[in-house]
């Protein structure tokens, strides 16, 4: 056992190397044009899906490679790959959250109101608070009943 | 060789070897130079890790921003030129390449090769800010500003241009951030250069000039996710 890291003390190994980094880069700059090609042709809605899959390709090429990602002691990628993870996590919960929202727009925001002077919801604490959901594009089809509670809890906020 | 360093991982990190005890960088709370090296590493990843999950914020939000206006955020979308996009990705990338020579060289004790490359990196990283003020420029002339400050003939007719705002708050914030990256990096980059000049990096000690340049791939990852998000999705 010591001896074997004995010997890999000896090796002056170092990962990598011109050649490797300037395919990797080769590949880099194709894979853009591919995208920016894409992304004149309509597939409709998998025009995201596209772009998006190959942005992932780049950006495990540039961690593989140009961040050594390869060659590395597996506890760096533990820490970035955790990062991606809880990221993850948090666009799920997100996502779910969203969707049983009637109106995630804030409304204690005086934006695009300063035209006119923001009138307050009656009875809210906040004077900057805008009514105006009326002035907003309708929200997509909504079971009335069912968010109402729902709707004036968020506008008490 | 010190057998002291028996306790590590047998694959541990090249160029460090364990003569150290003479290295004027080694630092004595450190059992070995290689063990300082694979802490500063780590320390490094999990900085890369709270930098992906601050940028995660902000595209999760573009994400659920852009699900409530569609329309808006699609039109919004045409107001940015392709082209300055693509030039600034390949601009990116070819200083990422420049980069991992740079780290290749100090690796490998190519000392004059070490300047060269880093010096070519922060030229690209100007250049990327250049073509940034252009299309910032652009931007402002046509009042095409975050929240309040948004205000275009295109969308001043609507009942509200929420949507049209909502956009252009995240573009100046997320690009703005990355920008503020890229500068932040500009200066890392400059300091590694003049302690390069001073001779101070070599086979056995690169450590600052590996870190800068996984601080520098990151910032090139972020913006691989950006081109895409705000340049193509049409």
């Amino acid at each position: 056992m010591s001896s074997h890291i004995e010997t890999s003390h000896e090796e002056h190994v170092v990962h990598g190397g011109p050649l490797i980094y300037t395919i990797n880069l080769v590949a880099l700059l194709i894979l853009t044009g591919i995208t920016v090609g894409a992304s004149f042709v309509d597939f409709g809605s998998a025009n995201v899906v596209i772009a998006l899959a190959i942005a992932t390709m780049k950006a495990t090429l540039v961690a593989l490679f140009f961040m050594h990602l390869r060659w590395e002691k597996p506890i760096n990628a533990v820490a970035i790959v955790a990062g991606f993870l809880f990221l993850g996590i948090f666009l799920m919960f997100d996502l779910i959250d969203i969707d049983h929202r009637r109106d995630p727009t804030p409304r204690n925001l005086p934006v695009m109101t300063e035209k006119e002077a923001p009138t307050p919801v009656p009875g809210s604490m906040n004077p900057l608070l805008t009514p105006a959901p009326e002035a907003l594009p309708a929200p997509p089809a909504v079971v009335e009943g069912a968010k109402e509670g729902e709707g004036k809890a968020k506008g008490k906020e | 060789m010190s057998t002291t360093t028996t306790n590590l991982p047998a694959h541990g990190h090249d160029a460090h070897e364990a003569h150290d005890e003479h290295n004027p960088f080694h630092q004595h709370h450190f059992a070995t130079m290689e063990q300082q090296f694979d802490t500063s590493k780590l320390g490094m990843w999990l900085f890369l890790a709270t930098e992906v999950l601050m940028f995660g914020g902000l595209f999760v939000g573009f994400g659920l921003m852009q699900g409530r206006y569609p329309q808006e955020f699609l039109e919004a979308h045409t107001h940015l030129q392709k082209f300055p996009g693509v030039l600034n990705t390949v601009v990116l990338l070819f200083s990422s390449w420049t980069m991992v020579m740079a780290v290749h060289a100090a690796q490998t004790g190519q000392k004059a090769k070490l300047r060269m490359y880093l010096l070519i990196t922060i030229a690209c990283a100007v250049v990327f800010l250049g073509v940034k003020y252009y299309e910032y420029s652009h931007k402002f002339e046509e009042h095409l500003l975050p929240g309040i400050f948004y205000h275009h003939q295109a969308t001043d007719s609507l009942p509200n241009s929420w949507g049209y705002a909502t956009f252009f708050s995240f573009y100046f914030m997320m690009t703005g951030l990355h920008g503020i990256h890229i500068i932040i990096g500009i200066g890392l980059l400059t300091w590694l250069y003049i302690k390069a000049g001073k001779d101070e990096f070599s086979s056995a000690y690169f450590t600052p000039v590996d870190l800068v340049g996984l601080y520098w791939h990151i910032v090139d990852m972020i913006w691989i996710y950006l081109f895409p998000l705000y340049y193509l999705i049409t």
